[in-house]
C-alpha cells in the first residue's frame, strides 16, 4: 500500500501546478465552510445563549394552552397550587435540573404620576430567577446592585426613557385581576433593563409576591415555570423525559394538566436558526461541488494522459483492482491534504478573528464581539465530506483506468 | 521441452464483411531459453500473435498453450495474472513510469505484481542493474536516461521478476543501428544467465542475425518455420 502511495504522490506532483490549483479550490472551500459555520454557529449560539440565560431559560411549563394565549398573558389559564406542587415535585427528583423558577406574568398599566401606558410584567422569586436566567442580573444597565426586593421594580430602559422613570422614582403599577377587579400598588424603580431580541425581552420584573399582591391572589398562581438543565445538549431528551412524566397528569376534566416547551417553541429566533443551519447546509452541498468538479476533472485529466501508462502497468500484470487504488488514491491524497490544510487554516484564521474583536449589531443590541468557535465535530463532519466526495470523484476516472484493454492504451498515441 | 505451442491459431478482428483476418491457422513450438524472433512487414500479423502469447488478447480459434498451461480462454483477469507470474514485457517505446526512478521501475512489478518482501527485493533488482549496466544510473529518473538506457531497464524490468518468458515488441525500433545491437545482445546475454525464453518482433533485418529461430509471418501465416537462425544457440 505504500508503494501504490508513493506512486499516486509522485504522479500528482508531476503536474505541480495543476495540482496546486485543485488544492487550493479544496482549501479555499473548506476554508469558506469552516469559517461560515464558526461565525453563524457563534452568532446562533451566542443568541440562543443571551435568550435562554437572561429570559427564557431552556424550557418552560405552563398549563395546557397557556402558550397558544400567551400574548394575552391569561390569569385565568395560569397553573393552580396543587398543580404547581405537582411539578415542584417532580422536577425536584429529576437530577438533570439545575435550577427552576416560577413566573405569574401579566398585563399591567405603568404610571408615573405624570404619564401612564401599558407594561408586560413578570412576577419572580429573585434568588430563583437569577439561578435559572444568570445572565437576567447582567442585562441591568442601571441600578440592580442588589436582588429585587419587594416593593421594587425593574422596567424596561425604552419605558424607562420615554417615561422618565429613572432609579429611585415611585411608579403605580395598576392591574386586573382574575375577577375583573382592579387593584394598584406603589413600587420604586432599582433597575432599569436593557431589551434584548425575543419574547419578553422588553418585560418590567417585579417580586412575585407583588405580583400576588396586585392580582390579589390568595394562594401562589404560576403561569410559567421556566427550567434550566446542568447540561444544555441533553435539552431535547430531556424534554421528551419531561414530556412522559408529565403526560399522565390530568384534571378532573380528564384533560393534560401541564405543556412543555423547549426554547425553540418559544423564541422565534429558531426560525432564524433554523435558516442559520438551512444556509450552513447549502454552503456543504456548494463545497461537495467544488470538491466533486475540481477532483474529478483532474482525476479524468490524469487518466487521459496516462493512458500508454496504464496500457504499460497492465501488460505488465498489474491487477484492475490496484489500478484502481492507485487512482483513487490521488484523488484521496488531494482531498485529505485539502482537509488538513483547509482545517490548518480556517483555525488560524478563526483564531485571528477573535484576536481582533469583531463587533456586530443586531436589532437593538449594538457592539456584540463575534467570538468565532468551530467544534470539532463540525470540523471533522466538512473533512469526512471533502475526503469522500474527494474518492467518489476520482472513482469514474479510476474504474475508466482499470477497465482499460492494455492492447488499446499501448497504441494509445 | 516446449514453452510455447501454437496450433491453428486464428484472430479475426470485426465480423460479416468487415471482419480483418490477422492470423489464419498458424502452428509452432518454441522451446524452453529459445531466442526467437518473429519477422515480417508491417501488418503481417507479428504484433498480434505477441499480443495473444501474452495473454493481452484472446484468439479467435486454435489452441495456445504457454509454459504448459492453455491460455486461449483467458479474460482480463486471469491474463494479468497469468502475465504477472510467467511473462516479461519490452516495449517498442520502452514505456518506463516517468514518475519512478531506475531503481523503482525494476522493482515495480515486484511491489505491485509478484508481492515479492523487501528484503528479498534490493538484491535481486541491483543483481539485474549491473548486468544490464545501469548500476549507476539507479537514482535517475527515465527522462535522464537515453533511449538505449531506457531499453536496458525496461530489460530489467522484464526479467526481475524471473519469467519463463519475455516476449518483446520491436524493441529496437526507436534505437540507432549500434545501440539495437547492442540491445539485442544484452537480451541474448540475459537469456544465457538466466535460461529465459526470449521472443521478439522486429521488421529489421539488421537485427534478426541474432536470433537463433527465426520465424517469418506474411499475411498471418508463417512462411517458414524458425528453423533458421543467424545466432546460434549460446
Amino acid at each position: 500500500m505504500a508503494n501504490i502511495w508513493r506512486i499516486a504522490v509522485r504522479n500528482l506532483f508531476r503536474y505541480k501546478r495543476r495540482t496546486i490549483l485543485t488544492l487550493s479550490l479544496v482549501v479555499i472551500g473548506i476554508m469558506f465552510v469552516t469559517l461560515f459555520i464558526a461565525v453563524t454557529g457563534s452568532f446562533k449560539s451566542m443568541m440562543i445563549g443571551q435568550m435562554t440565560d437572561s429570559m427564557l431559560g431552556h424550557l418552560q411549563v405552563h398549563r395546557k394552552g397557556y402558550l397558544a394565549s400567551i400574548d394575552n398573558l391569561p390569569l385565568n389559564l395560569n397553573l393552580k397550587l396543587p398543580a404547581y406542587k405537582k411539578l415542584e415535585k417532580r422536577l425536584s427528583e429529576l437530577p438533570e435540573v439545575e435550577a427552576y423558577s416560577p413566573r405569574i406574568k401579566f398585563g399591567g398599566m405603568f404610571s408615573t404620576f405624570v404619564e401612564t401606558t401599558n407594561i408586560r410584567l413578570n412576577g419572580v422569586d429573585p434568588d430563583r430567577e437569577s439561578r435559572t436566567v444568570p445572565l437576567l442580573r447582567s442585562r441591568v444597565i442601571l441600578g440592580g446592585e442588589k436582588p429585587l426586593e419587594k416593593g421594587e421594580i425593574w422596567i424596561p430602559e425604552l419605558m424607562s426613557k420615554s417615561m422618565k422613570a429613572n432609579i429611585g422614582d415611585s411608579v403605580v403599577i395598576i392591574a386586573t385581576n382574575q375577577d375583573g377587579s382592579v387593584n394598584g400598588k406603589q413600587f420604586r424603580v432599582s433597575g432599569v433593563l436593557e431589551s434584548i431580541t425575543g419574547p419578553g425581552g422588553r418585560d418590567g420584573y417585579l417580586h412575585i409576591e407583588d405580583a400576588m399582591e396586585v392580582l390579589r391572589m390568595e394562594e401562589m398562581e404560576v403561569s410559567e415555570l421556566a427550567i434550566r438543565l446542568k447540561n444544555f445538549g441533553a435539552l431535547g431528551s430531556f424534554s421528551s423525559k419531561l414530556e412522559g412524566l408529565l403526560t399522565p397528569e390530568i384534571s378532573k376534566q380528564g384533560k393534560p394538566i401541564f405543556e412543555v416547551h423547549t426554547w425553540e417553541g418559544l423564541s422565534p429566533f429558531y426560525n432564524i436558526a433554523r435558516m442559520i443551519d438551512l444556509m450552513t447546509f447549502f454552503i456543504k452541498l456548494m463545497l461537495i461541488a467544488i470538491v466533486l468538479i475540481s477532483i474529478m476533472n483532474v482525476m479524468i485529466m490524469a487518466v487521459y494522459e496516462r493512458i500508454r501508462e496504464i496500457g504499460t502497468i497492465a501488460a505488465i500484470g498489474t491487477l484492475p483492482g490496484k489500478i484502481l487504488a492507485m487512482f483513487v488514491l490521488e484523488g484521496l491524497f488531494m482531498g485529505a491534504a485539502g482537509a488538513v490544510i483547509g482545517s490548518i487554516l480556517s483555525g488560524v484564521v478563526i483564531y485571528i478573528t477573535n484576536l481582533v474583536k469583531i463587533t456586530f449589531d443586531f436589532g437593538r443590541q449594538t457592539g456584540l464581539v463575534l467570538s468565532t468557535a468551530i467544534n470539532p465535530t463540525d470540523l471533522l463532519t466538512v473533512c469526512g465530506i471533502v475526503i469522500v466526495v474527494s474518492i467518489l470523484a476520482s472513482l469514474q476516472p479510476a474504474l475508466k483506468a482499470a477497465r482499460m484493454d492494455p492492447i488499446q492504451a499501448l497504441g494509445h498515441v | 521441452m516446449e514453452l510455447v505451442i501454437a496450433k491453428d491459431l486464428t484472430k479475426t478482428y470485426g465480423s460479416g464483411d468487415a471482419a480483418v483476418s490477422a492470423l489464419r491457422g498458424i502452428s509452432f513450438s518454441i522451446e524452453k531459453g529459445a531466442f526467437v524472433s518473429f519477422i515480417g512487414p508491417s501488418g503481417s500479423g507479428k504484433t498480434t500473435l505477441l499480443n495473444l502469447m501474452g495473454c493481452l488478447d484472446k484468439p479467435s480459434g486454435g489452441r495456445l498453450a504457454v509454459a504448459g498451461i492453455d491460455i486461449s480462454g483467458f479474460g482480463p483477469r486471469d491474463g494479468a495474472r497469468f502475465r504477472g507470474k510467467h511473462i516479461g514485457f519490452i516495449f517498442q517505446s520502452f514505456n518506463l513510469l516517468p514518475v519512478l526512478t531506475v531503481f523503482e521501475n525494476v522493482e515495480y512489478p515486484l511491489v505491485m505484481v509478484q508481492d515479492v518482501p523487501a528484503s528479498t527485493r534490493k538484491e535481486r533488482i541491483l543483481g539485474l542493474l549491473d548486468s544490464v549496466g545501469m548500476m549507476d544510473q539507479k537514482k535517475r529518473f527515465p527522462d535522464q536516461l537515453s533511449g538505449g538506457q531506457k531499453q536496458r531497464v525496461a530489460i530489467a524490468r522484464a526479467l526481475v521478476t524471473h519469467p519463463e518468458l519475455v516476449l518483446a515488441d520491436e524493441p529496437t525500433a526507436n534505437l540507432d543501428r549500434d545501440t539495437a545491437q547492442t540491445i539485442i545482445r544484452l537480451m541474448k546475454k540475459m537469456r544465457q544467465d538466466l535460461q529465459t525464453t526470449f521472443i521478439f518482433s522486429t521488421h529489421d533485418t539488421r537485427i534478426t542475425d541474432e536470433a537463433e529461430r527465426i520465424f517469418r509471418i506474411e499475411d498471418g501465416r508463417l512462411k517458414s518455420n524458425g528453423n533458421s537462425g543467424g545466432g546460434g544457440h549460446g
